[in-house]
């Protein structure tokens, strides 16, 4: 059997917040596989973004071990999580987060640019932006989108480096619900097609409802994994 | 990442907002045009002031009575400018003209004028550079003769007679005395020195018995040594030197005269206008790092407005060396700017002060140098990298999840 996308073993974060010490994850420790959907839920307080954060590379664990993609990641220097947050790990945000003066196909290519690709960078950002149904809008500017058309422009970029997971923060949370559905329809999409690994953090049980399985998190710990 | 699109991308971020890019680059364009044209006017200052020291003759010694802890010097005499005047002592000495000057009265069939009157002898006119345009200039015969005969300067004869042709005939009075016009001058152009053009020559003999009564009838007031060469004039000043203090010019040991080279004259001239020039040059160096400090301070605010752009751009990949690049691109860009737009302004400002000083008869001519430019170009990117520095360091350290979480 393949070796899973994600090992997170005793994964624990303290936060100083001026005296008092913050337990935000006490021990956590799960295993994404290759391709699977999970939506991780838990009522806020519960440890859930800064295990998102932990988990997209953003931010460094106190204690514990994070193998992504077979590489140890608990402990590398900045720019080296850089690297990894480029090549491996793609984001979509509940408020898009797109660079409001670039075009929607310059906004794609900006991970390439990072990543150092200089040949047939417009090229593939135009696909990316075909795939997601907007190839009528490539040099349309954020502002002249719909939250569903910026969304898409997000999910094309969060796509264009092949990452190996994507990290969803509330895709859906800022949209009416059939943007909302046809986003969620379109993530799931990419992942019988491209066999990316998806993890969904949400309020929304019905979109977790969509995914194959919902990590609960409570008090910085793991209550039910079903 | 290549430079091009750092910059397009730079330049699109400096436009979205316009007049704060502006405002920011007036700081750097004001510092530039003020430290170009300040050089250029400074220059232009020197070379017309070392203009106008040549233009009084070449290879001089200017020899006046009267020395640094000497009193009651004996005053120089027409025997002693004779005296130099000798092959054998004085081999490096070309000529010797003598003078005496005063401002007086000239008057015209009504107009009068208070202008400068030199007493000379005749080989004034060659060791000054002085043309003549009509006439001829005071001769040995007129020395002689102590004539009441008048050369006057081509400013002077339009003044007076309202033309410069024509004029050798007629009569004017300096002070009780009528003169007869000998000769007129052609015009040496203005000068920082005030105007040459407005003087009036009478023989030395004429003027020591009418005009300028000093206390001792033979007396002075300055020689004027011109030596065979660039290459004589250290010589002709020893024996120049040895020939006076032969004449009883250094009783107590000491000498009782003043040499003054012409060199010495442009050299501390073009010192007094090299601190100008540097003086001015400083005022407008700190205006343009007052600009600096107005980049500075505006980039700060982007970082904190673009703070979300920021830790975006690094959750999706942007290592800490590209937010810095970035950064600095855009503030070198801003003071780039502002310091081409600055050379262009100080084009102009140096332009319209030539033409003022032209206007007003003034020779200055306002010198934009290649390296002036370049240097306040470069400074000025230089002003932009360095105020840059922090607040894209400051960028560039940011954490990703505290920028993403700022609104």
């Amino acid at each position: 059997m393949a070796e899973p996308v994600i090992q997170v073993q005793h994964l624990k974060k303290v936060y100083q917040m001026g005296e008092i010490e913050v337990n935000a994850l006490r021990d956590v420790s799960f295993v994404v596989e290759r391709g699977e959907v999970i939506s991780i839920m838990g009522p806020s307080g519960s440890g859930k973004s800064t295990l998102m954060n932990i988990l997209g590379c953003l931010d460094r664990p106190t204690a514990g071990e994070y193998i992504l993609d077979g590489q140890t990641v608990s402990n590398l220097r900045d720019d080296d999580l850089a690297l990894i947050r480029n090549r491996k790990v793609g984001f979509v945000f509940q408020s898009f987060n797109l660079l409001p003066r670039e075009t929607a196909v310059a906004n794609v290519e900006l991970p390439m640019r990072y990543a150092g690709v200089k040949e047939n960078r417009r090229k593939l950002a135009e696909d990316a932006l075909v795939s997601v149904g907007l190839g009528d809008r490539l040099t349309h500017k954020p502002t002249e989108l719909s939250g569903g058309q910026q969304q898409r422009v997000a999910l094309a970029r969060a796509l264009i480096n092949n990452p190996s997971i994507i990290m969803a923060d509330e895709p859906t949370g800022n949209l009416d619900s059939k943007s909302g559905k046809e986003i969620m329809d379109l993530i799931l999409e990419m992942n019988k097609e491209r066999g990316t690994t998806i993890i969904i953090v949400t309020h929304d049980p019905g979109v977790a409802a969509q995914t194959q399985r919902i990590i609960r998190l409570r008090d910085g710990l793991i209550e039910v994994a079903e | 990442m290549n430079i091009g699109q750092l910059i397009l991308e730079a330049l699109d971020s400096l436009k979205s907002n316009k007049l704060r890019t502006s405002l920011t680059m007036l700081g750097v364009i004001i510092g530039v045009a003020s430290v170009i044209s300040m050089l250029a006017i400074g220059n232009g200052a020197s070379s017309s002031i070392s203009d106008s020291i040549n233009s009084i003759g070449t290879n001089l010694l200017f020899i006046s009575s009267g020395a640094k802890d000497v009193s009651n010097p004996q005053p120089l005499t027409l025997d002693d400018a004779e005296a130099l005047m000798d092959m054998d002592l004085a081999p490096s000495v070309a000529n010797v003209a003598a003078y005496l000057t005063t401002q007086a009265q000239v008057s015209y069939s009504g107009t009068s004028d208070s202008i400068s009157v030199f007493a000379v002898t005749p080989a004034y006119a060659e060791v000054r550079n002085l043309e003549i345009s009509e006439g001829e200039f005071i001769t040995n015969e007129m020395i002689s003769k102590r004539s009441t005969v008048v050369v006057i300067g081509s400013e002077t004869a339009e003044n007076i007679f309202g033309r410069t042709e024509n004029i050798v005939g007629e009569t004017l009075r300096i002070e009780k005395n009528q003169y007869r016009v000998v000769g007129v001058l052609a015009s040496k152009g203005g000068s920082s020195l005030g105007s040459q053009d407005n003087q009036v020559y009478i023989p030395i003999t004429t003027g020591q018995s009418r005009l300028i009564r000093r206390m001792n009838r033979e007396r002075v007031d300055s020689i004027i040594v011109q030596a065979t060469s660039a290459d004589t004039v250290e010589s002709a000043t020893q024996e120049v030197t040895a020939i006076l203090e032969g004449r009883k010019h250094a009783k107590t040991g000491v000498d009782d005269f003043t040499i003054m080279k012409q060199e010495d004259i442009l050299e501390s001239a073009t010192s007094i206008t090299d601190v100008l020039t540097l003086f001015l040059g400083g005022i407008g160096g700190i205006s343009l790092i007052v600009g600096g400090i107005g980049i500075m301070n505006i980039m700060l605010v982007s970082v904190t407005e673009r703070t979300r752009e920021i830790g975006l751009r690094k959750a999706l990949g942007a290592k800490r060396r590209d937010i810095l690049t970035q950064f600095l691109v855009e503030s070198s860009l801003l003071s780039l700017g502002g310091g081409i737009i600055g050379v262009l302004i100080a084009a102009v400002i140096s332009a319209i002060i030539g033409k003022i000083a032209s206007n007003n008869s003034l020779s200055l001519a306002p010198v934009m140098g290649i390296d002036s430019i370049l240097l306040a170009t470069i400074f000025s990117l230089v002003v932009g990298v360095f105020f840059g520095l922090y607040p894209a360091n400051r960028a560039a350290g940011l954490e990703p999840v505290e920028a993403l979480r700022s609104e």
